[in-house]
């Protein structure tokens, strides 16, 4: 009793303490931040302004010296080029988009069925050595990938999986596992395990127990873990470059990159696939946003 | 039939022993509640029966059949979760329905057997509503709907009105008693509140620190506490404990002497504690066995008064009428009533024989 008596009293100006810290600043600090706050939008917002504004220039358009901000032409023809070969079918770049697709949709889906529920055994079950084991998944994650990517190499080419989807697929999903993992069980520990325990009362076993009453209650932690592997699937770079090589199997960032180099670069062309790459990422995010912020409190900030 | 029994439980969470050889026996159709402090393995003993805990040890047997390793759905039991548990995405008809989905009953056997129960505990207009549009009451009952709605083995309650206010506890304790009453099947109801205990129970297993110190009707428990600590656990006022020991046909006290209660063996010198309830005692002096002290303070509550009085060291409660007045430090005597007294010993705690009483 004393000791929470005494918790309770110290908490007290405490807590006063940091409004009155806020009013010190004053309107001063309020116009400074706001002003450093736009000269780092500005910095960051340029280069995806100047790719936006690129990939809709005519070519002379891109190529103006001084370079043009307003009052250009616009033309959709580079977005016409990203989709359809010049000869007619498909592009090269299309084909990447769709690799992409697959790869980063395929990679998502069997991380997240995967990691989910070994989130939810490990939030539920007492498991030997927990702890231990929980560090090591996340510990997959802390070395740079690119540590890894000769010997991932040498043990693709004795198993045929160069150049091949499926060698993307094995690869992004091992690294999202660990991730959607530690990321879901956060969600599952927010959902009382009172649930299940009623559902199996109530004569559910303990696999429908998760999969009525606990797995609908953790969709939009699933949503933005989610949302979260699949920008980094979609987003790799290098394992996608070392691992495939013909144009039928590159996903998008590499085919991107291989656009620039050689005597010319199609800067408009460049810059119009940059979008239409940027593109899914920011709608899906901007879809799920609000699971994305609420899941990003509620599984980090809590625990 | 619904006859619950487990033996031998014992349970640890990391260091701390939640249950220490718990074993228990639930008559078929008895109301047998689990009484103890928080921390005591009431939830976990609960949760065993259930089969919602892997024990480390011990068996639990339902209707005389060994149930230890069965999965929950398998044991035919209901219960009652102290935080309610109400499927937080589904209307309290969903709710009470889901047992009764998990046995694949046929739709309309589903709605007439929740209007039943929502018609037994009141509760028809909150049907449609989810568990965040009700009060902690109304979720209360339909968690209770939701357990009722079958006719299991036997009904397990944890600790259903701990979170309700006072006066729908009150309430509710006398509807559970008619529930129990109108059905005649087998609770084990575990609280931590022993008015609960003795209002509700046939039988009351009183636990403290994963180990029954108790089992009896709630008279029994009340009347012969086992130990000092069961007797000090149950009853308000607290039963006050003197200091003594027996000397002759004397109990010797701080300041004070008693004639022997006649039924008690202990032999001479053995240091004992001497436990009196507040209604056992009077401040109207009449007959030798009284103790002197001095009046410490006055407790008012309505319909009686407990004073309290210093013997020795010791505050001792005492029931008087709500007429009684004093002041403080002022001398009194305070009677005994001896026959209902009890002894322990100092040492163990444990309750003295009460062979020759």
């Amino acid at each position: 009793m004393a000791v929470s008596v005494d918790e309770a009293v110290s908490t007290g100006p405490a807590r006063d303490h940091t409004p009155s810290a806020r009013r010190l600043g004053g309107r001063g600090r309020s116009v400074l931040e706001v002003a450093l706050l736009t000269v780092l939008a500005v910095v960051m917002l340029f280069p995806v302004l100047w790719m936006i504004e690129t990939s809709i220039k005519e070519n002379r358009d891109v190529y103006a010296i001084p370079a043009k901000f307003f009052g250009f032409k616009v033309t959709l023809d580079h977005f016409k080029d990203v989709f359809a070969a010049s000869g007619g079918g498909r592009s090269a770049l299309s084909v990447s988009f769709l690799n992409s697709i697959v790869v980063a949709g395929v990679s998502t889906a069997l991380a997240t069925v995967l990691g989910v529920p070994a989130a939810w055994a490990y939030s539920r079950f007492s498991v030997k050595a927990k702890k231990d084991q929980l560090f090591f998944i996340l510990s997959t994650r802390f070395m740079p990938p690119v540590v890894v990517v000769i010997p991932i190499f040498l043990m693709y080419r004795q198993v045929g999986l160069i150049d091949n989807k499926l060698g993307l697929i094995l690869i992004y999903t091992a690294f999202n596992v660990p991730f959607t993992i530690w990321m879901m069980k956060g969600f599952v520990d927010e959902v009382p395990a009172e649930y299940e325990d009623a559902a199996m009362l109530d004569g559910y076993t303990r696999l429908q127990a998760f999969w009525k009453f606990t797995l609908p209650l953790l969709l939009p932690g699933i949503a933005a873990t989610a949302v979260f592997a699949l920008i980094f699937s979609w987003n790799e770079f290098v394992f996608a470059i070392f691992l495939t090589s013909s144009d039928s199997v590159r996903t998008a960032p590499p085919a991107i990159a291989g656009l620039i180099g050689g005597t010319t670069v199609d800067w408009g062309l460049v810059a119009a696939a940059s979008v239409v790459f940027a593109l899914p990422v920011l709608v899906f995010a901007y879809l799920v946003r609000k699971h994305l912020v609420a899941g990003v409190t509620l599984g980090a900030v809590r625990r | 039939m619904g006859t619950v029994a487990v033996h031998g439980l014992c349970k640890s969470f990391g260091k701390v022993q939640a249950l220490d050889g718990v074993t228990l026996d639930v008559p078929d159709g008895s109301f047998f509640v689990v009484l103890g402090p928080s921390g005591a393995g009431k939830t976990t003993t609960l949760r065993a029966i259930a089969g919602l805990e892997k024990l480390d040890a011990g068996s639990v047997h339902l209707d005389g059949r060994d149930a230890t390793g069965d999965a929950p759905a398998a044991r035919d039991l209901a219960m009652v979760f102290q935080s309610y548990a109400l499927y937080p995405r589904r209307t309290a008809y969903e709710n009470i329905a889901s047992p009764l989905r998990a046995r694949r009953c046929s739709s309309s056997e589903i709605a007439a057997a929740v209007e039943q129960m929502s018609s037994l505990l009141h509760i028809e207009r909150l049907l449609q509503r989810r568990p965040a549009q009700m009060s902690g009451g109304e979720m209360q009952r339909v968690a209770l709907a939701r357990a009722l709605v079958r006719r299991p083995r036997a009904f397990l309650m944890d600790e259903p009105l701990t979170n309700l206010d006072l006066k729908l506890r009150v309430e509710m304790r006398t509807e559970l008693t008619r529930i129990h009453r109108s059905l005649g099947a087998t609770f084990v109801y575990v609280t931590n509140d022993q008015v609960e205990a003795m209002s509700m129970a046939d039988r009351v297993a009183v636990l403290k620190e994963g180990k029954v110190q108790q089992v009896g009707t709630p008279t029994e428990v009340y009347e012969r506490p086992a130990n000092q600590w069961v007797a000090g656990f149950v009853g308000s006022p607290r039963i006050s404990l003197l200091a003594c020991r027996a000397e002759g046909d004397r109990l010797v006290g701080e300041g004070w002497t008693l004639p022997r209660p006649r039924w008690t063996t202990a032999e001479d010198g053995r240091p004992l504690l001497l436990g009196l309830r507040a209604e056992d005692l009077s401040v109207e002096q009449r007959g030798d066995a009284s103790l002197p002290g001095e009046l410490y303070g006055l407790e008012p509550l309505g319909d009686r008064t407990v004073v309290d009085v210093r013997v020795g060291t010791e505050i001792l409660k005492v029931k008087a009428r709500p007429t009684v007045t004093g002041t403080p430090g002022e001398r009194l005597h305070v009677t005994v009533d001896l026959d209902r007294a009890h002894l322990f010993d100092a040492g163990t705690g444990l309750a003295l024989s009460e062979a020759g009483r």
